[in-house]
């Protein structure tokens, strides 16, 4: 049995059989094992019914969903080094507000502040106004009024959507690359590159360096004397 | 229900599996004793690859990385629990804020902890005879000096020689190179004359033996490290007990209720509920090893309450759970424009800080007893989910429109990326009778076993500590070139102190000491009521110096296995 196999046996066995009956009315078998063999990543028994539960729930219609993926391309629009649904980023959205239902009224009721703000304005939903219109309405809720504590409704329902965006998409693999982060990966650490130190004005005490560890004796197994020096 | 008692007899039955348990674990099994390990939650082994979330990618994760109700600090922090657990309540008296942190695994809080691996110093032990204010410890540095030595050597911590009285050297590995940004705090809290000096981590960045790995600096010590180069009770002590020439049984998923007695008032042994079949058994043994935590431990003895011992087991001073104290701590993050821009590269590191600052002042001239040191944190970190949230509200301080949507929000993380720091005070606050956790006699958790409550309440020791951090950390930000991010808390917020509990160094709840009246265990950690049951966990400390417990525990918890091998040798248990 390979590991894919064997993630469906998991899922369709012991771990959570009532979950999947359930998910079959939402979701083909097929999408919920996917789903789940996607999102391996040591999770105890316990959080992986959790998440299972989940991945296999829809929270948001298909309209709300439209609406999502319109403000995601609005906040971060497609180049180069990405886009929202490279990054998963409506998915991401739609998971985390079941994960975190306090976000549910707020995202729900805000896309519906939305909707009634342009069919006053446009006599039309948010999706289907052109791109200029939309922008028209972003414009009037994508500044916090500096000058209050508590902003309005529709401009606290922007900002968690640009959270939730922005965060989706640095956190994608698409996003990390953008980003230029380059750790989580086996790697030796010999302080801060010379050319960076030399920007920042920065250097090494010279009294400090000879503490600090010498990377090509790492594997040399550590020795002391009885005043705790260390001999290797 | 029926409970069901094992034949066996075990030479020791230890409750708790973290640095106290594990570290009296492989003592005593390689004395050849044989061992019972009871442990609240699950087997845990960072090397399986089903339970590592080492090296996995935010993307990996629905949530990115959120925290859940199953574990608060990020789904991918390697700590099975948080501040409340399913099924397992405690309550406060007033309007007392105690947090406290359970962590149900093999390894319990090791698995996650920063590795900050202090030694108390010879002042820590006395600070009565300083101050004036709270108990000395009856034993001194001197005492436990052989222990931390062999810790250091066993488990491996990096360090430099200081020669600072109260900051004791140890046997250290060489220390990693700091970072951008502690540079930076260098040249900040120099010209305040904060002392700044690599920090101590129980991380091996030198091979210490061949059963670990060396550290290949992912920065994620907080997951627990899948070729042992960080400490973890489990990685690092129970398991090569288990290749010892003692026996150790492994009882996980086992929920203590309380430790049994005979006629005569010892103990026998435990009594715990299999969370699998959710059955009471019972678990006999010459001696019990209590290391369940500083407040899991006081209340296992609270509620081993018997013909012969009324008030609980120990507890003829009235003093088990008393004398509760945690660190204090504040923090303040920092924006530092020099550092806006940044070229990239792989700056993990170690997990945790590279430098950091001990207690540097004398008390003399402050307004507030003991001490605290600052940790320092920042980098050009992996992101994760809350990564990105508010991406361009720095701008604030460049005179830059803040919010918008459109591709500048894609510069703007970019160029903020790296760009903050941050500072946190953890401090010594006064270990005081009036500050205590007790069992609730209103409240069961699922297992039916009588849980905690907490009357705590800091005073203005511990406040004035905390304004005195802020005062600092915003002088060092202002030196560095940086801005105070956020409103400097007032005495409205209490200077920005944590609740208690918050710090996770709870200890005191079962103080050391030579009267039996004013202590609840005697220097060797054996309860004055009862020859055969000793606490190695935090609840002995009677004050916990401005340090991390750790080293501490593990250092007594040594000496007592010693002991406890000895007296057997001679027959005295």
């Amino acid at each position: 049995m390979n590991r894919r196999e064997s993630i469906r046996s998991i899922v369709l066995g012991s771990m959570a059989g009532s979950l999947v009956i359930e998910s079959c009315a939402g979701a083909p078998e097929e999408v919920v094992v996917d789903k789940i063999w996607k999102h391996q990543y040591g999770r105890t028994p316990k959080e992986a019914a959790i998440n299972e539960k989940l991945l296999a729930e829809q929270f948001f219609i298909s309209h709300e969903m439209q609406t999502i993926t319109t403000l995601a391309q609005l906040i971060l629009p497609p180049t180069e080094e990405g886009t929202i649904e490279q990054a998963g980023v409506p998915e991401f959205i739609e998971f985390m507000v079941k994960d975190f239902p306090s976000m549910q009224t707020p995202i729900r009721g805000g896309i519906m502040w939305l909707d009634n703000h342009c069919n006053n304005a446009y006599q039309k939903t948010f999706v289907n106004c052109s791109e200029d219109e939309q922008k028209e309405v972003l414009d009037q809720i994508a500044y916090p009024d500096p000058n209050t504590k508590v902003q309005k409704q529709e401009v606290q329902f922007f900002s968690l959507m640009r959270n939730l965006v922005m965060t989706g998409y640095f956190t994608s693999e698409v996003g990390i690359k953008e980003l230029g982060y380059q750790g989580n990966q086996p790697n030796v650490w010999d302080g801060v590159p010379e050319d960076v130190l030399a920007d920042h004005g920065m250097e090494y005490d010279a009294d400090w360096m000879p503490k600090f560890i010498d990377q090509s004796k790492r594997n040399d197994t550590a020795v002391w004397d009885d005043e705790g020096n260390l001999l290797t | 229900m029926q409970i069901i008692e094992n034949d066996k007899k075990y030479d020791v039955v230890i409750v708790g599996s973290g640095a106290g348990g594990g570290m009296a674990t492989k003592i005593l099994a390689e004395a050849g004793l044989s061992v019972a390990v009871v442990e609240a939650g699950p087997f845990f082994d960072p090397a399986n690859p089903e339970q590592q979330t080492q090296l996995k990618w935010p993307h990996q994760s629905p949530r990115r990385g959120a925290s859940t109700s199953q574990r608060h600090f990020g789904e991918m922090d390697m700590a099975y629990g948080g501040w409340q657990l399913d099924g397992e309540p405690y309550n406060h008296v007033g309007d007392t804020k105690f947090d406290w942190f359970r962590s149900r695994m093999l390894g319990g809080r090791t698995n996650h902890w920063g590795r900050i691996s202090l030694r108390f110093g010879p002042r820590d032990f006395k600070s009565k005879d300083r101050d004036g204010i709270g108990e000395n410890w009856p034993i001194g540095y001197e005492d436990i000096k052989p222990y931390y030595d062999k810790v250091d050597k066993l488990i491996g911590v990096f360090g430099t020689k200081e020669n600072i009285y109260n900051e004791p050297d140890g046997f250290f590995l060489p220390p990693p190179k700091p970072r951008l940004h502690e540079l930076y705090y260098k040249k900040g809290a120099e010209k305040s004359n904060v002392k700044v000096m690599p920090s101590r981590l129980s991380i091996v960045t030198k091979r210490i033996n061949d059963q670990r790995g060396v550290c290949f600096y992912c920065n994620q010590c907080n997951r627990s490290c899948q070729v042992y180069a960080d400490f973890s009770a489990g990685s690092c002590l129970i398991f090569p007990a288990q290749k010892s020439r003692g026996q150790v049984d492994l009882f996980v998923n086992c929920m203590v209720r309380e430790v049994t007695v005979n006629d005569e008032g010892r103990a026998t042994g435990v009594s715990y509920i299999n969370k699998e079949d959710r059955q009471e058994y019972k678990l006999k043994g010459r001696i019990v090893v209590l290391a369940a935590s500083a407040c899991s431990t006081a209340r296992i003895l609270l509620n081993s309450k018997s013909k012969q011992h009324p008030n609980g087991l120990g507890n003829s001073s009235d003093l088990v759970g008393k004398y509760l104290h945690d660190s204090t701590g504040a923090d303040r993050m920092a924006f530092v424009p020099e550092m806006m821009n940044r070229k990239r590269y792989n700056e993990d590191g170690v997990g945790g800080m590279h430098l950091y600052s001990p207690w540097w002042l004398d008390n003399k001239k402050l307004d507030f007893p003991r001490g605290y040191h600052i940790e320092v944190w920042g980098g050009l970190s992996m992101p994760g989910y809350g990564f990105g949230f508010n991406p361009n509200a720095l701008n604030e301080h460049l005179g830059l429109k803040v919010g918008g949507y459109g591709n500048g929000l894609r510069d703007d993380v970019k160029k903020f990326y790296g760009a903050t720091m941050g500072m946190s005070g953890r401090g010594e606050s006064i270990a005081r009778k009036e500050n205590y956790c007790e069992i609730d006699p209103t409240t069961v958790d699922e297992f039916g076993i009588p849980v905690l409550r907490f009357n705590y309440k800091w005073t203005d020791a511990e406040r004035k500590q905390a304004k005195h951090m802020h005062d600092t950390f915003e002088e060092i930000i202002h030196n560095m070139g940086g801005i105070a991010l956020g409103e400097k808390p007032g005495a409205d917020k209490n200077y920005g102190l944590h609740n208690p509990g918050a710090i996770i160094h709870e200890v005191g709840t079962t103080r050391m000491g030579s009267d039996p009246k004013n202590s609840v265990v005697n220097e060797f950690e054996r309860l004055h009521d009862v020859d055969n049951v000793f606490v190695v966990d935090a609840g002995p400390f009677v004050s916990q110096a401005d340090k991390n417990p750790t080293w501490t525990i593990l250092a007594l918890s040594w000496r007592t296995s010693e002991f406890i091998i000895e007296e057997l040798k001679k027959q005295n248990i």
